[in-house]
């Protein structure tokens, strides 16, 4: 009998700092049924090959979010008709990440037509010229924080300029983001707290938006809000309101909470390897294998949740109809049968068939701005920091198993260049 | 395997060909290797002649497929075998010269079926599509821009010929003596989705007709007639009317050969006609036909890429002393891609009874296709939706109930079973 307690380790925030040693006692059963509090379990895919063909099982859903129900307020009116037809419309419209075919694939075609070559090309050289503006204004220090200082600001700037939202709006932001990225924490959903924090938090953050979208009708400029409010696809699909807004707080809490951890991640784990740090320095344009061994080695999003809609047999279980699955990429990117040597970071590996950007319908439809985001800073560091060394290892890291990453990093350096 | 001074020879030089050979090297076979092909090529790729060659975007001579000259082989090309003498363990060359063989892998593969009429199928404007000078040619015609393009057969090559062409803005009609475009691989009732979705494209489609003559203006082609006395004017033909099964260089060699292959035992060698094993022979690829023993051991013959690679490292490593161990038996797999639309399949779909739409939505341009046969799942067929067909073919590997019970992805409420639609 696999360990069931396994989860709950990874979950633990004890592991934050290193789960991986979990996650290989996970491997040990390709597919295990794991203690979460209920008495149903849920179901941990650890191995590569099990992950993968998950990923692209039509019996596994993504609709994984059980229905809104906003806290009642004590007004009749508002509990018996507002409440119902807003947790009502709240649940046809989720943002499409918790979504499945037909209706997913419609949305995000409609995402994707705005997320032009053009436009992402576009924050490429942006992006270049942001991190060093970042780094100038840390001249004279003899310390750097590169979350605060490079590692968030960065990507919210990108998403933010790239969506069209005000750059003097972004504070409001960050609260907002940090609390509904808890939704892919797999406890949250079970959490009655966290999930009124949530919904009133869409409300309010959809709110923003619904005024925002006003206004690019209004005005519109050459930014996605604009193009996914005023433009059709090519198919002819427009997207009505209410996706609008779940899709463009989808977008804007994906820029926030992702590429932070890949950007945190990458220096942590190039100073941890002083040696990759200096051939980087050496050799920007080593940057994208960097990133790719980056995106297998330490991912910043960990797993995914997923839902079964019937049973599936694999590697010798039944997982039943209606379980909890947890796809746990993390692990399958440090599988020994796919990668040698899987616990060293060595961005020298060929073939790239990490699941650090998850896999098949949903894989993340902002990976190639978070490669050159992620380039864009690392190689900016490399060359920038002088004799830079950790404070702390390991850093203090953020609340969450899933999206995974230091609250802070701070790095003594001699100065920056 | 020790140095050896035994002879290898293959017969044909295709994909088959060359990855038989790869998997003798690599088992360790060291003696020396011959390679025959009729055709003045390397090996190369076919699937992208009908189409990224047809559409322009790479030449016919940029498909040779790589390996080849680590290979340590010599290569007798434009020199087709005409004749297999076992007694002396030779193969007999059309120029008249002999290769002695100890251990021969016959991958001869097919070739276009002709237009039966040989003076109207020499007639300028009129092509078939199976090698590359045949893809080169038919390119340079369609990129002349004929007013019209008729293609003769709605099989794979039909359509596929057919919806590029739309992408390349030409007019086209396809002639299908079946009900649907498709019908004898797929049935008429997933053909005639398939069929529509090319006909939005704008490709006109004469189903239960038949072409009876082409006629033409000094020696080229102007218009087809049609057997309901019907004409097309069209300048540019392409015949696709399936393949054929090179063997014929086989008669007389006592083995086991006619039009539909060259049978194999269990094993992957070869048997005469009196059904006696020859050890020092194999075949593999289009030309083999075998027991497929997730098939119920019926005997095929299949025309597919992956099965001409799959089964020539099988046969390679038979012929290199190191047999595999059990009989080669992958589950049979294919792509088409038609136009914009990449059709993929899983299985075999002779014999069903029923099929079944468990994902998607024909009328939408997507979706999955499960076939069965006596209440098992035999193959499955992705329309614009190949992400979902892995997990069929598991379904169609295992020998899965039929139809699925549960829930999927975009799969109707209540799955419908459907006639399948094969004459």
């Amino acid at each position: 009998m696999p360990d069931a307690s396994l989860l709950g380790q990874v979950k633990d925030f004890a592991n934050r700092a290193n789960p991986y040693p979990v996650y290989a006692k996970l491997r040990e059963t390709p597919v295990s049924r794991q203690d979460d509090g209920t008495g149903d379990g849920t179901w941990v895919a650890a191995t590569h090959d099990t992950i993968a063909r998950l990923l692209q099982d039509p019996r596994v859903s993504s609709d994984t979010q059980p229905p809104a129900d906003r806290p009642r307020t004590g007004n009749p009116l508002t509990d018996l008709i507002v409440k119902p037809l807003k947790d009502w419309m709240m649940d046809r419209h989720r943002v499409f990440i918790f979504r499945d075919p037909p209706d997913h694939d419609a949305l995000r075609a409609a995402v994707m037509h705005q997320f032009s070559r053009e436009r992402v090309q576009a924050m490429r050289a942006r992006s270049d010229r942001l991190v060093a503006d970042l780094l100038d204004a840390k001249s004279g220090a003899r310390e750097i924080d590169a979350v605060d200082d490079l590692a968030y600001p960065l990507p919210v700037t990108v998403i933010c300029e790239l969506f069209g939202v005000p750059r003097e709006d972004e504070p409001k932001f960050h609260g907002w983001a940090t609390q509904l990225a808890t939704a892919l924490e797999p406890d949250s959903l079970s959490d009655t707290e966290i999930r009124a924090k949530n919904s009133r938090t869409f409300d309010a953050i959809g709110g923003y938006m619904a005024d925002l979208i006003k206004d690019k009708r209004k005005h519109p400029r050459d930014d996605m809000l604009s193009g996914l409010a005023n433009h059709a696809t090519p198919e002819g699909a427009k997207m009505g309101d209410y996706d609008l807004v779940a899709t463009s707080i989808l977008m804007l809490v994906a820029g926030h909470e992702t590429t932070v951890n890949l950007i945190t991640n990458g220096l942590l784990t190039l100073l941890r390897h002083p040696d990759e740090l200096e051939r980087l320095r050496q050799d920007p344009l080593r940057a994208p294998r960097v990133i790719e061994e980056l995106m297998r080695y330490e991912p910043p999003v960990q797993f995914r949740t997923r839902r079964t809609l019937s049973a599936i047999d694999i590697a010798g279980v039944t997982i039943p109809k209606a379980a909890d699955l947890v796809l746990l990429l993390a692990s399958g990117n440090r599988d020994a049968a796919v990668f040698p040597d899987p616990d060293r970071f060595d961005p020298d590996r060929t073939g790239t068939r990490h699941l650090g950007f998850g896999g098949s319908l949903h894989y993340c439809v902002g990976a190639p701005l978070a490669r050159f985001e992620a380039e864009a800073a690392l190689t900016a560091l490399a060359a920038r920091l002088k004799a830079p060394r950790l404070i702390e290892d390991p850093p203090p890291y953020r609340p969450g198993a899933a999206l995974r990453g230091p609250e802070h990093l701070r790095v003594a350096i001699d100065g920056i260049a | 395997m020790a140095r050896t001074s035994e002879r290898a020879v293959i017969v044909g030089a295709g994909l088959a060909a060359l990855r038989g050979a790869e998997a003798m090297r690599a088992a360790g076979f060291s003696g020396p290797l011959a390679v025959i092909g009729a055709e003045p090529h390397y090996p190369y790729d076919r699937p992208p002649l009908s189409k990224h060659v047809l559409a322009g975007a790479i030449p016919a001579d940029a498909t040779t497929l790589p390996g080849i000259h680590g290979l340590d082989a010599d290569w007798h090309l434009g020199n087709p075998a005409i004749g297999l003498d076992r007694g002396r363990r030779a193969v007999l060359l059309a120029d008249g010269r002999d290769l002695p063989y100890d251990r021969l892998l016959i991958a001869t593969g097919t070739r276009a079926r002709p237009w039966p009429n040989p003076h109207e199928g020499r007639l300028a404007g009129v092509f078939t599509l199976r090698g590359r000078d045949d893809a080169a040619a038919l390119r340079r015609a369609l990129a002349a821009g004929p007013r019209r393009v008729l293609v003769i057969g709605g099989g794979f090559i039909g359509c596929e010929v057919a919806s590029l062409c739309r992408k390349l803005g030409l007019p086209v009609t396809l002639v299908e003596p079946g009900p649907t475009p498709l019908a004898r691989v797929l049935g008429s009732t997933v053909g005639a989705f398939i069929g529509a979705i090319h006909a939005g494209h704008g490709v006109e489609i004469r189903c239960g007709a038949e072409v009876e003559w082409l006629e033409d203006a000094e020696g080229r082609l102007v218009r087809a007639h049609l057997v309901d006395g019907s004409r097309i004017d069209a300048d540019v033909a392409v015949i696709a009317l399936g393949a054929v099964r090179n063997t014929e260089w086989l008669d007389g060699s006592g083995l086991s050969a006619d039009p539909g292959g060259v049978d194999c035992d269990a094993s992957g060698h070869v048997h005469d006609t009196d059904g006696q094993t020859d050890p020092r022979i194999a075949a593999a690829g289009d030309v083999a036909r075998f027991s497929h023993p997730l098939y119920e051991g019926r005997r095929v013959a299949l025309e597919h890429w992956s099965h001409a690679a799959a089964q020539a490292v099988h046969a390679g490593r038979l012929l290199a002393g190191t047999p595999p161990g059990e009989p080669y038996g992958a589950l049979p797999t294919f792509w088409s891609t038609q136009g914009d639309l990449v059709v993929k399949s899983a299985g075999l779909t002779e014999g069903a009874d029923a099929v079944a739409i468990t994902q998607g939505d024909p009328a939408a341009g997507r979706f999955i296709a499960l076939y069965g046969r006596a209440g098992r799942c035999i193959a499955a067929l992705s329309v614009d939706s190949a992400r979902w067909l892995p997990a069929h073919a598991e379904m169609v590997a295992a020998g899965a109930p039929f139809p699925p019970h549960g829930a999927a992805a975009d799969r109707p409420k209540a799955i419908k079973i459907l006639e399948p639609g094969f004459s």
